[in-house]
């Protein structure tokens, strides 16, 4: 029943919006677009194919570019975790840098690498670069001085050590860190195919929006959006899975 | 005030920033890497001192930060209003919150398009771009403050007989307080973020619009110029908010988390 109530008022703006179009008499080729005519446009994308390709490169560059970025940034937390005068020592540089919007080296990327996958996925590695590293560290230092102890007392190499107690106490927050990173790789790709790069649904969304399609804009936009709902869905609930009993799911905000 | 050791490690992690200046000054000097894509430290300083010359730095500096606090500021008036009023009241939070839960994943930039079909490319667009966007974390942190009040607190407050509004006032409103300055620093790295996206897509002026456009014409000094003082901006706001935060909590006893 609660379930229910929450839909009412999506449900309830649609129904407005339809009607609203039909009383106004909006077609589509003016600025507005009807519910039907979105629900038109969205199959008529999928039919074509086209919406399921921009979906696919815009997968694609943020996969990529997580992948790259997490993978990197768990390195580094690793290291920095590990070593802490490592960490003192490139704490300014790292705080230098951190507040630097991803966005920003857009046109740096531009220049490098011009059009394509390669530009985007540079930007989306940056943008996880830092969040992923800086909670890989965070990580490792609140692991129970106890789990050390007892690596010290099996006298366990450092690799054993790391590969035996560090990597499976951080791992629950190692994939909350993932998991928020992902969220930043598709909202990343989005920005920078809206913003210059001329390809996945960033780009169909911005090439919909000036040649006054709106319908398709519409379409485009909210799939958009259901993909990023699907994603983390997806992502807490895998969580939830591996790691039932895991007491750090505050932190994911 | 420091202490000698932390002061110690402070001046060696300066020390290690100035090196990787000049590794990268180096890097540039022997031609590592074209100097089409990595000017060195000293031609990206050139180009902020001709600007800052011209008075130019100022300008775009000015209009970025203006944007942003704008957004942010509405973002923040009507993510704190419209969250406390979903948090207080818990037929709010079954009929509205839901739907909140589904818009809230939608990358903020992708409304940009439709922003501009109706707002066209100016200044109330980018507006509105980024106080949609900054706008989340505002909301979601004051509707988790409001709703999540202590009981005790509750209690007090009926004790005291106080009215809805004296309750919001002076009970709910410090409670939550932790957690809407977090959610406001929060949106402010948004603002920004979304400040130099929508200069980007419009070109009206800003720190956005002259990085992109020195990209189109290949001038790396000015780009990387541009991305040291949208650094900077970033830094020396996060800096501030945190301060202001670490003010007006100082009532609150440490480590409450």
């Amino acid at each position: 029943m609660k379930a229910l109530k929450g839909f009412a008022l999506p449900i309830a703006f649609l129904v407005l919006w339809q009607v609203w179009a039909m009383v106004v008499g909006l077609h589509s080729d003016t600025l507005g677009a009807a519910p039907v005519d979105i629900a038109v446009a969205f199959l008529a994308g999928i039919r074509d194919g086209s919406i399921l390709d921009a979906t696919g490169m815009t997968l694609t560059a943020a996969a990529g570019g997580l992948a790259m970025g997490a993978a990197l940034g768990i390195l580094a937390g690793f290291l920095f975790g590990l070593l802490p005068p490592l960490s003192r020592l490139s704490r300014i540089t790292v705080e230098v840098l951190r507040p630097v919007p991803a966005v920003a080296i857009l046109p740096i990327a531009l220049l490098v690498f011009g059009f394509g996958y390669a530009m985007e996925i540079a930007i989306i590695a940056f943008a996880c670069f830092f969040p992923v590293m800086l909670l890989t560290e965070a990580a490792i230092r609140q692991i129970t001085p106890r789990l050390m102890e007892v690596a010290r007392v099996m006298r366990l190499s450092s690799v054993q050590r790391t590969s035996k107690i560090v990597f499976p106490a951080v791992l629950p927050r190692l994939f909350v860190a993932f998991r928020l990173a992902a969220g930043v790789a598709l909202i990343v790709s989005v920005t920078v195919e809206i913003a210059a790069n001329p390809q996945g649904l960033g780009y169909r969304l911005m090439l919909a929006g000036q040649s006054l399609r709106p319908a398709d804009m519409f379409a485009t936009l909210f799939w958009v959006g259901l993909i990023g709902w699907a994603l983390n869905w997806a992502l807490v609930r895998t969580e939830k899975k591996l790691f039932p009993f895991h007491s750090l799911r505050r932190i994911e905000e | 005030m420091m202490r000698p050791v932390n002061l110690a490690w402070f001046v060696a992690s300066l020390m290690v920033t100035v090196l990787l200046v000049a590794v990268w000054q180096w890097i540039s000097n022997h031609g590592y890497v074209s100097k089409v894509f990595l000017p060195g430290p000293d031609r990206a300083w050139a180009a902020l001192m001709r600007d800052y010359g011209s008075g130019k730095l100022f300008t775009e500096v000015g209009e970025t930060l203006l944007r942003m606090a704008l957004g942010w500021l509405v973002a923040s008036v009507i993510g704190i209003a419209l969250g406390a009023v979903i948090g207080i009241s818990p037929v709010a939070r079954t009929w509205i919150a839901p739907s909140l839960e589904l818009i809230r994943p939608l990358p903020a930039s992708a409304i940009a398009p439709v922003a501009i079909v109706f707002l066209g490319m100016t200044d109330n667009m980018i507006l509105l771009l980024i106080a949609f966007g900054s706008i989340w974390p505002m909301l979601l942190t004051t509707i988790h403050g409001f709703s999540n009040v202590h009981p005790r607190l509750d209690e007090v407050a009926r004790v005291l007989r106080l009215g809805r509004l004296e309750r919001i006032y002076k009970i709910a409103l410090p409670a939550a307080m932790p957690d809407i300055l977090g959610g406001l620093r929060l949106g402010l790295t948004i603002a920004l973020i979304l400040a130099v996206v929508g200069e980007m897509i419009t070109v009206q002026g800003g720190l956005g619009s002259r990085i992109l456009l020195a990209a189109r014409a290949f001038r790396a000094p000015d780009i990387f110029a541009g991305v040291i003082m949208l650094g900077l901006i970033g830094l020396v706001t996060n800096v501030a908010l945190s301060a202001l935060e670490r003010r007006l909590l100082r009532w609150q006893p440490a480590a409450a988390v």
